[in-house]
């Protein structure tokens, strides 16, 4: 049945009738249907489709036409209903942002648009991000570069441009900073103070902060530098310069400086700086077994040790050792320490701590393929380490591939005990710890002792102490720090 | 301590986002402004030609400009100061000194009678029996078939076409003067909506009306135009128009309006015929042809400079989409037509579209229609089911292939910004956004005529061409 209406002195616009047209002639039981104003050129239209009643013949311009071919009256009806419908709601609303932030497709046009710009963050494929960081640099911002996979000669080239234009170059490879009190890329929420970092790594400089942070004192800004910048060939540009910026920032009193050992001449560099800033220093070099204070700066050997030495000196006080609680008793059935981690500073320093307390020597001088440590069957993988990450996000993110390595850890009767980090803040996942209980929850009773240790603040979105409670409701063990994580674990096996 | 530095850290972070949305979310939770780069790839993944597009950044010349960059400002800025005015409406043939007898222009880069769609053949055989060169439509398909038809470019001789853009010797076309540069353009008048002779229809009716427009209507504004003092400054009519929601390419109505406004007291004052009021009043899109004379004359000047990476023609002939760079001279680079997406009219869908087809693309040429689609709220929603904030997105995003604003056409919507004008093909390689184009879209069959209108995508085909042709011509 064909049937038309004829709404009087009616208008709309063509777009809006031609949009209802389309709309109305997918529903259910219409054969045809149009909606147009019945304006002479609109007659062919209706004459076209074979629509041209003779009650739009006799309408007039201002008359909307609502002709309708269905397939019994009952749906002409409800067909009707609903063209009244969308009549009545007029155009939808375009999708607002209310992201807070607007998006563009080019720097150039990035830049434009946020007047004041002072810093790129660039997180695209490594091939793009030199190209990106150049341009941020020539129009004078500083770079946070997250990507990694840039060549050396790019990053030297690129922090060579930096050093010369006054800017700072944080990675490629730099996961972490807070400038002025905000966070970049993967961070905590940091209390503001005096202690300022400079970093070489990034859940190093997230340890060293969190725990000052939990000490009641705070940091004045942590500056990331990517891995390889104290190498023979970066020169540690970026450290050096970052270095000179804390020392000219009024606000920090207290500098912190945490890398790998860096090549024999960048120390002397860093070092000879670092002598000269006037004010008190601490250096903690992973792997590295100088202690002990030089004029004005204190060597320590772990990041538990960075933070308590760097909260003294802020405070006045005498720097003592870090020192354990005892671990808590366990019982564990096998013998081997299995660390599976997602902070590579982290696995670095629990790697660390077991070749010196595990029996027999060697096995932490490598870390090919994300094993930081291998000596007679225990093991600490870095789940973050490139092998693991092709094709799939940070395990920070997404702790699949460890939580696949958790399972088959609980399951093997040698394991001893099941060593854990837990970073959170922004970027990291929302709630890793209820992610591990479930884990560990598939495995069924949990025979393996398991220790793990939160990186984090209570100001952090996922929260500290709540993330502790998790952990802990679940019988896993939770340290105060991840050298007192991995200390325990050593006692526990080797006991 | 560099002053860069210490801003930094006293004023915090400021943010470029690039990548990542998570980094951009981390910084406005903490109270940082940031803005986000949706990145992708350049050049859409093609490592050979994102190295020539890099290669062609920073490009120091000899000569008069010092560098693309400055070639490019000149180009700009010659469209900028062109001032398009309406002197005269006269047969083709009479300025035109290569339409004669069995010569024919048709839209954007050449083609034959054989390779065209539909809508193209139906104006031949239209306008072949039209000039009286055949008795009919039998005759005139098979002399265009046996090649007794010539074929020009319209942009060959100084004129556009809208769709088939088929203008033979005794049809009427607007003559705009770029009274900047001296410079002319040409362009048919628009015959209205329904059976006309640019969607290729050929019928009596359409053959009857092209009569009238080229004895009544075309005399007519002629002596009412002669009765100005310096023409019809038709730049300022789209100045003005553009506040009243046209874009010039999909809208034209408040540009007819304004029009017929300012030629009735004159078209009165020489006598012209009601009907002539008539037509000028019904035809919505009246204006688009005059704003597609005005944008070639605006364009031809700015290749007058013959430097750059500036796009200074985009047309299309039904098969191929071709576009001239300001670099490169006068070659087309061409590639194959997109289909255009859009809505259509009850009883036709998009199977019997015609592939994107007309010279009308001059108009975005110099930033106009799509690319100020935020302009003209009226007809943003032919780009889908979106509203007025996709209209806003598009000219946004227009705006970054583009090297420049345009000061003369204030878009209210957009706070009285202008409109992107200076299309690069650097930054169309680099970004991979392509100019979009508001279009009628004209039944593939010959003589049926409009179905529907929507947009339509530049292909990133003729760009990539330019490109590596700009990096010949540069050596790099």
């Amino acid at each position: 049945m064909l049937k038309t209406i004829i709404k009087k002195d009616s208008y709309q616009d063509s777009v809006s009738l031609m949009l209802l047209s389309t709309k109305v002639q997918k529903l259910e039981g219409v054969t045809r249907a149009t909606v147009m104003m019945a304006t002479e050129a609109n007659h062919a239209m209706f004459a076209a489709a074979g629509l041209l009643t003779d009650e739009v013949k006799a309408a007039s311009p201002n008359d909307m036409a609502i002709v309708i071919e269905a397939e019994s009256e009952e749906i002409f009806q409800s067909t009707l209903a609903e063209v009244e419908k969308l009549l009545a709601g007029g155009g939808k609303k375009g999708a607002a942002s209310n992201e807070g932030f607007e998006t563009v497709r080019s720097f150039e046009a990035a830049a434009k648009e946020l007047a004041g710009a002072n810093i790129a963050m660039i997180s695209v494929p490594g091939a793009f991000a030199a190209g990106e960081a150049r341009k941020a640099l020539d129009a004078g911002l500083h770079v946070f570069m997250f990507s990694d996979n840039v060549s050396l000669a790019d990053e030297v080239a690129l922090k060579t441009l930096a050093v010369e234009k006054g800017l700072l170059m944080m990675g490629p490879d730099c996961g972490t900073a807070v400038l002025a009190g905000v966070p970049l890329g993967f961070a905590n929420v940091l209390r503001r103070g005096k202690i300022g970092i400079v970093g070489a790594s990034g859940t190093g400089i997230q340890e060293v902060a969190c725990l000052i942070d939990r000490t009641g004192e705070g940091i004045s800004h942590a500056i990331g530098t990517g891995g390889r910048d104290l190498s023979k060939e970066v020169q540690g540009r970026t450290a050096r310069l970052a270095v000179q910026a804390l020392i000219a920032d009024a606000a920090t009193e207290v500098l912190v400086v945490i890398s790998k050992p860096p090549a024999k001449e960048v120390e002397e560099l860093l070092l000879a700086d670092l002598r000269q800033a006037g004010k008190p220093v601490v250096v903690m070099f992973l792997g590295s077994e100088r202690t002990g204070t030089e004029g004005n700066i204190t060597f320590t050997n772990s990041l538990i040790g960075a933070a308590e030495a760097a909260v003294a000196v802020a405070r006045g006080e005498q720097i003592k050792p870090a020192t354990f609680a005892p671990a808590p008793a366990a019982t564990p059935t096998g013998t081997l320490v299995k660390g599976l981690f997602t902070g590579g500073t982290l696995a670095g320093e629990a790697a660390q701590i077991l070749a010196e307390l595990l029996p027999g020597e060697g096995g932490a001088d490598h870390h090919e393929d994300g094993v930081f440590f291998q000596r007679d069957g225990h093991q600490i993988i870095d789940f973050g380490d490139d092998v693991y990450t092709r094709g799939r996000a940070h395990p920070m993110i997404d702790p699949r591939t460890r939580n696949e390595a958790i399972v088959n850890a609980a399951q093997d009767p040698t394991t001893g005990v099941i060593l854990l980090d837990v970073v959170i803040g922004y970027g990291a996942h929302p709630d890793p710890a209820t992610g591990l209980v479930e884990t560990l929850a598939s495995v069924g009773e949990l025979k393996v002792p398991v220790i793990a240790s939160v990186t984090g603040t209570e100001g952090d979105p996922q929260k500290f102490a709540a993330q502790r409670t998790i952990l802990e409701s679940a019988g896993i063990i939770v340290a105060s720090s991840n050298a007192e994580a991995a200390t325990w674990a050593a006692q526990i096996v080797v006991k | 301590m560099s002053e860069a530095i210490k801003q930094l850290l006293t004023q915090g972070p400021k943010g470029v986002n690039i990548g990542l949305k998570s980094f951009a979310e981390t910084l406005v939770q903490n109270g940082a402004a940031t803005i986000q780069v949706d990145w992708r790839p350049p050049a859409k993944g093609d490592a050979k030609l994102a190295a020539a597009v890099a290669k062609l950044w920073n490009v120091n010349l000899k000569g008069e400009y010092a560098s693309i960059d400055e070639a490019n400002k000149a180009v700009v800025q010659k469209m900028l100061d062109a001032q398009p005015t309406l002197i005269d409406v006269v047969p083709a043939g009479s300025v035109i000194p290569e339409l004669t007898d069995k010569v024919l222009l048709h839209a954007g880069p050449p083609i034959t009678f054989n390779e065209m769609t539909g809508p193209g053949q139906g104006a031949c055989i239209g306008a072949v029996v039209f000039e009286g060169w055949a008795k009919d439509h039998a005759e005139a398909e098979e002399m265009l078939r046996n090649n007794e038809i010539t074929f020009i470019p319209c942009h060959a001789v100084k004129a556009v076409g809208p769709m088939g853009g088929i203008t033979s010797k005794s049809m009427p076309v607007l003559v705009v003067k770029n009274v900047t540069e001296g410079n002319v353009a040409y362009c048919q008048m628009n015959e209205g909506i329904g059976k006309v002779m640019r969607m290729g229809a050929n019928g009596p009716e359409v053959l009857n009306r092209l009569a009238w427009m080229r004895d009544t209507l075309g005399p007519w504004l002629s002596k009412a135009l002669k009765v100005t003092e310096n023409g019809l400054n038709l730049k300022v009519i789209m100045g003005r128009a553009v506040t009243m929601g046209d874009e010039f390419h999909q809208r034209n109505i408040a540009g007819s309006a304004i029009f017929l406004r300012e030629m009735a007291g004159y078209l009165a004052q020489v006598g012209a015929p009601a009907d002539v009021f008539k037509f000028l009043a019904d035809t919505d899109q009246f204006f688009l042809n005059c704003a597609m004379a005005a944008s070639k004359a605006t364009a031809d000047a700015a290749a007058t400079i013959k430097a750059g990476t500036i796009v200074t023609a985009m047309s299309r002939n039904g098969v191929n989409f071709g576009i001239k760079v300001s670099g490169c001279g006068d070659v087309w680079f061409q590639a194959p037509v997109n289909k255009p997406e859009g809505l259509y009219f009850s009883g036709y869908t998009s199977e019997d579209g015609n592939p994107d087809i007309g010279d009308s693309a001059i108009t975005e040429t110099i930033g106009l229609g799509g690319v100020i689609m935020a302009a003209a709220p009226g007809v943003i929603r032919f780009v889908g089911a979106g509203g007025f904030t996709d209209g806003i997105k598009i000219t946004e995003e227009q705006q970054e292939i583009c090297i420049a604003t345009n000061p003369h056409l204030q878009i209210p919507t957009l706070d009285f910004s202008g409109g992107p004008i200076g299309i690069d093909v650097r930054k169309v390689v680099e970004t991979g956004i392509t100019p979009i184009i508001n279009t009628g879209i004209a039944h593939k069959k010959a003589g049926v005529g409009q179905v529907g209108a929507g947009t339509v995508r530049a292909p990133y085909g003729c760009f990539e061409k330019a490109l590596y042709a700009l990096t010949e011509v540069y050596g790099v």
